[in-house]
């Protein structure tokens, strides 16, 4: 027992510290005193976040359930990145909404112990720590979904995600024993080498893919998001739309790209069908609505179809696409929940037409806003539109051009309805705009580096060719 | 590195946009106007500077003109994938510098007086900065990947400027349809990248124009349906280009796009982003030419020539000033594809391609100049009709000159620039495809005849009842005119095949002479019939009439004749064949566009019940789905 079996889960242990030192410090700090804990909190995260970028070690724990790599630390932080930027987004809505009512340390204990999950999650080894992960990532979120008591749709928010967290869990587990039944073994290395295409592997394959869909909100499991978004508090639906769409996808990646390679010829048309169907259902509901989180929930969908073909390439190529894919994805989709959130805070509005001439008393928020709206769109010279072209140019290479095809009209679509909120900034004039305001200054510095990474990830490549060279050593 | 300043020519504009907007507020209008003007005079000046060097100095070697490559890796795939960031210089890119640099100058200063008091002025400025960085990059590119980008900014500036007006419903319409409808077609240049870039294994320019490359010699390796592949990346790279370049039938929001400012309309819908869809087939030319016995060339080749017969029609019947002009550009462009589609690649053969540089640069000056001539004359009597215009030439006398400069030029009148251009872009037809040639012919006629119709409208005839005196333009708006109208006038002397031309040799062109009387001479019909039909069809007040005496009866016999050319013009051009187009344009063109707009809203407004609320019914699906889906496989598996 040496220090390297620390540093091997230094990630989770110095997270569940920070945790539990919040929730044992809060008792001390006397109730008028309790803004000084968000500060805490915020600042060892954002030390956390730091320390994650060192000491990477590679190796196994608990007789293999547990491994790190680089490139699965890589996936940490990139998950620790996310969640730093929505803590410092939610800094005005802690304030303001829960201090209030005596209740603001909980909010980071339960985000962190859903962190926890995920870091578990993508270091699993085996399916019992990979439900584990799944569980643990899950439950503290239905309990933040439903964090502001007061409201009914908040509460509604939370049972929903809960019922149906627990139907998506229960499928995941059950594919799981199908797995374990054909294989006998849970661990994902004996599983790769011992693993035929049968009707219980592949009716594994599909249920497990139906769990983890779940999370990254693929059609049809995805009913449950936009509801959710739209009842939850902002912070918890760009949480869910980032950090846990992350996750899952970095997990359905190495299950894909290792566990299942040897039936890759089953789960591709698989993968196939979801993404058609993905991409146009949640481009089709985006279409119409006037909610800014219903709208940027289903934009989220609509972007997980495109995820999707970077996975289809089965290549190392593909896996790095799809990696960078999401780092970008982060940037743009906080981008745009930081400023719905921002002014969801100051005045209470979220829907499309209240942000009618946002331009003319906010110009620096709708900047904001259209850039991360042309990053979603994937326009260039910002960074989506390089996060899209890899995507599409992974699937290409690997001869799915009417994939590509449907892809490129669907980013087509979307461009129409991300238009539709720059032209209501930009383009209109209101009668009753937003008044000007002015945001915390923790609110100002998530949004400047959410530009920052929207603006140099495309442009600033050795991004791109560091996850290129882990992916290509996975 | 050689040419170091070029780098300049594409920074100096974005660090103007990015100064003016993001001092917006702080930076008083006037000021404004001046570094914008002042930032794109540095870039001109630097521009020409390349040009000298490069075409005169130090450009030539062994009688070709090399280009000039700057670049650094910038993605790194393969050895052979990868993308680069830099510029290329070689005749087209560095013409297009000056054309994009004449024009973008010309309106810049223009802009000052025309948007003069209007409240987003700083703003303007910015976007135009804006507008001219992404065009001198897309000129610039030194690969596909770097063209894409900045063709897509182009669009997104193009959007901006053409919304600018963004109280006016109909302004912010047209500004959504061009964006939309132009990255439609990207749909098609973004997949051709793909294709190409996957089957050659480069997206450099370099590299895939090299007739005895490797890019150009594998077409032949893999087909699809019939065709090789890259035969398909080179039309879905048209498809491209013809969005941006207005060709039939994505031409729908090029006359909506008028609703921009004046000088926008001059600057992206005559001179500079509407022929980036040529640029883009010219800068691929070898492919074009030298892939399975340039089969993409000829459907170049016919989209253009349609779309110049189909363009010229139309332009005919409008009564929009602007709208007429917006067609005639869709017409010239046709004109200029037209040109590619016929060209040959060796020494003189390459005469279309020549041709067709050539009249892309005469055409920007003197199409430049007719907008900025309409915005001048809209300025003055505040409409676009035809009905509210009028001998406005006795008010705004330079206006007139210049716009009569222009549509001589356009109208291919010797020894004004179109004639030259035009001429050259008619004998590479006629030696190629007899056909195309006529229906050049027909257009030119058709050309002159529009052109000098609404000269006739504008500056003779009535006098309707103007409620001011109309009063020439300020002298920032007439002096861009008046330079422009001298480069209009004698740019049709640059022995332009000697600088462009496809294999970068040079050749020495002559004017085919009985060719060129044929151009001239229905140039000179056509102009002739719009005199006869509308310089007089509004008869003068009778005082004038009585006062002209014999003019007057002679105009009366004259009549006789109008009625049977009015016949057969109003009767059957309008209404047989040009109504049906116009028709045909606006109802099934349009309205397929539309259609595909509607259809996916609507389906969107029918799939809007399946999201119920309800977790059962959300759990339903997720079984359902993940059932289907296993069954589905495990068949499918089977």
């Amino acid at each position: 027992m040496d220090i390297n079996y620390f540093l091997l889960m230094r990630q989770e242990i110095v997270l569940l510290a920070i945790a539990l030192f919040l929730l044992a410090t809060e008792v001390f700090v006397p109730k008028n005193k309790k803004e000084s804990l968000i500060h805490l909190a915020i600042l060892l995260f954002a030390v956390h976040t730091l320390l994650g970028f060192f000491f990477n070690k590679t190796g196994e724990l608990f007789g293999g359930m547990f491994r790190t790599t680089e490139l699965i630390d890589l996936f940490k932080t990139i998950l620790n990145i996310a969640v730093l930027l929505v803590l410092l987004q939610a800094t005005d809505w802690i304030k303001d909404k829960v201090l209030r009512d005596n209740r603001g340390v909980e909010f980071f204990v339960l985000l962190f112990s859903s962190l926890l999950g995920m870091y578990f999650l993508v270091s699993a080894g085996d399916f019992l720590m990979m439900y584990l992960g799944i569980e643990l990532s899950t439950l503290p979120v239905a309990a933040l979904a439903a964090y502001e008591i007061a409201k009914r749709t908040s509460s509604e928010a939370g049972i929903k995600l809960i019922f149906s967290a627990a139907l998506a869990s229960g499928i995941t587990l059950f594919g799981i024993s199908m797995i374990y039944a054909t294989n006998g073994s849970i661990f994902f290395d004996d599983i790769s080498t011992t693993l035929e295409a049968s009707n219980l592997t592949i009716l594994g394959l599909v249920l497990m893919t139906a769990g983890l869909g779940f999370k990254i909100s693929l059609v049809p499991f995805h009913f449950w998001t936009a509801d959710v978004y739209e009842g939850s508090p902002i912070s918890i639906a760009s949480y869910l739309s980032v950090v846990s769409k992350g996750a899952a996808v970095f997990i359905l990646l190495i299950l894909l790209f290792s566990v299942f390679d040897p039936l890759m010829e089953i789960w591709r048309p698989m993968i196939y069908t979801i993404a058609v169907a993905t991409m146009f259902l949640g481009n089709l509901f985006a279409l119409r609505q006037q909610n800014m989180k219903r709208f940027l929930a289903f934009s989220s969908i609509a972007q997980a179809g495109f995820i999707l073909l970077g996975i289809i390439a089965g290549t190392p190529t593909g896996m790095a696409t799809v990696i960078y894919f999401v780092l970008i994805y982060i940037f743009s989709n906080l981008a745009a929940f930081g400023v719905v959130q921002a002014i969801d805070v100051k005045t209470g509005k979220e829907r499309i037409n209240d942000y009618e001439g946002l331009y003319r008393t906010n110009p620096k928020l709708s900047l904001v806003m259209m850039l991360a709206l042309f990053s979603l769109a994937g326009i260039p010279p910002v960074a989506g539109f390089f996060g899209k072209f890899f995507l599409f140019t992974a699937a290409a290479s690997e001869g799915f051009y009417f994939l590509v095809f449907l892809g490129v009209v669907n980013v087509t679509i979307s461009l129409y309805y991300y238009l539709l909120v720059i032209r209501a900034m930009f383009l209109r004039k209101s009668e009753n705009p937003i008044p000007y305001f002015k945001s915390g200054s923790y609110i100002r510095i998530a949004l400047v580096l959410c530009v920052l990474g929207i603006l140099a990830l495309g442009i600033y490549s050795p991004v791109y060719e560091y996850i290129n060279e882990l992916s290509l050593a996975f | 590195m050689m040419y170091p300043y070029v780098l300049l020519i594409p920074l100096i504009p974005l660090a103007v946009f990015l100064l003016l907007g993001l001092f917006n507020q702080k930076i008083k209008p006037e000021v404004s106007g001046y570094i914008g003007v002042g930032g794109l005079l540095i870039s001109t000046i630097l521009a020409a500077i390349t040009a000298f060097e490069y075409f005169i100095t130090t450009g030539k070697v062994d009688g070709a003109y090399e280009p000039y490559v700057f670049k650094t890796v910038w993605m790194h795939f393969s050895e052979t994938l990868h993308i680069d960031m830099g510029y290329l210089l070689d005749p087209i890119s560095v013409m297009m510098l000056i054309v994009v640099s004449v024009v973008s100058l010309m309106v810049h200063i223009y802009s000052r007086g025309y948007m003069k008091g209007d409240q987003g002025y700083t703003k303007f400025f910015a976007f135009l900065s804006l507008f001219s960085f992404s065009m001198y990059g897309l000129v610039l590119a030194t690969n596909l990947f770097q063209i894409y980008i900045f063709w897509e900014l182009v669009g997104v500036s193009s959007y901006l400027l053409i919304g600018y007006y963004y109280t006016k419903e109909s302004a912010v319409a047209a500004a959504k349809k061009a964006f939309i409808v132009t990255r439609f077609a990207d749909l098609g240049f973004l997949i051709g990248i793909l294709i190409i870039g996957y089957y050659t294994g480069t997206y450099d320019f370099e590299m895939l124009t090299d007739p005895e490359g490797s890019a150009i010699l594998s077409w032949a390796t893999t087909s699809f349906m019939g065709l090789s592949v890259l035969t398909w990346g080179l039309i879905l790279i048209f498809i491209g280009g013809a969005g941006k370049s207005a060709m039939f039938p994505l031409h729908i929001w090029l006359p909506d796009a008028m609703e921009g400012p004046t000088p926008v309309s001059a600057l992206i819908h005559a001179a500079t982003m509407v022929v980036a869809g040529i640029y883009l087939v010219a800068r691929l030319f070898p492919m074009y030419y030298f892939v399975e016995d340039g089969f993409a060339l000829q459907v170049v080749a016919y989209v253009g020539a349609f779309s110049a017969l189909f363009a010229a029609l139309i332009a005919i019947t409008q009564n929009d000033i602007k709208r007429v002009l917006a067609y005639s550009t869709m017409s010239q462009l046709g004109y200029m594809m037209l040109g590619l589609g016929v060209s040959g690649y060796e020494g003189a053969e390459g005469l279309g391609y020549m041709a067709s540089m050539f009249h892309l640069f005469t055409h920007a000056m003197f199409k430049a100049l007719l907008f900025l001539c309409a915005g001048s004359v809209i300025h003055a009597v505040h409409s676009n009709y035809l009905k509210d215009m009028g001998s406005l030439r006795k008010y705004m006398p330079v206006t007139h000159i210049t716009f009569l400069v222009a549509a001589l030029a356009i109208s291919g009148i010797p020894p004004f620039s179109g004639f030259f251009s035009k001429d050259e872009i008619l004998v590479a037809a006629f030696e190629q495809n007899k056909l195309i040639y006529v229906v050049g012919v027909v257009v030119a006629a058709l050309t002159a005849f529009y052109m000098f119709r609404i000269y006739f409208g504008i500056f003779w005839g009535k006098t309707p009842g103007y409620e001011k005196t109309p009063h020439e333009s300020p002298t920032s708006m007439t002096v861009p005119l008046i330079i422009l109208a001298l480069l209009s006038a004698g740019a049709g002397f640059i022995p332009f095949s000697e600088y462009v031309t496809a294999d970068r040799m040079g050749f020495e062109a002559h004017l085919n002479y009985p060719l060129a009387l044929i151009a001239s001479a229905v140039g000179i019909i056509g102009i002739a019939a719009a005199w006869i039909f509308y310089k007089k069809e509004n008869p003068l007040p009778d005082r004038m009439a009585n006062s002209l005496g014999k003019l007057y009866i002679w105009t009366y016999h004259k009549f006789y004749i109008d009625e049977i050319y009015l016949f057969v013009t109003k009767k059957i051009l309008f209404k047989r064949i040009s109504g049906p187009f116009a028709k045909f344009d606006k109802k099934y063109v349009d309205g397929t566009m539309v259609g595909i707009g509607n259809s996916t809203v609507s389906t969107s407004e029918k799939i809007k019940g399946i999201q119920s609320g309800k977790v059962q019914d959300y759990a339903l699906a997720f079984i359902a789905g993940a059932v289907i889906l296993g069954i589905l496989f495990i068949y499918l598996w089977k």
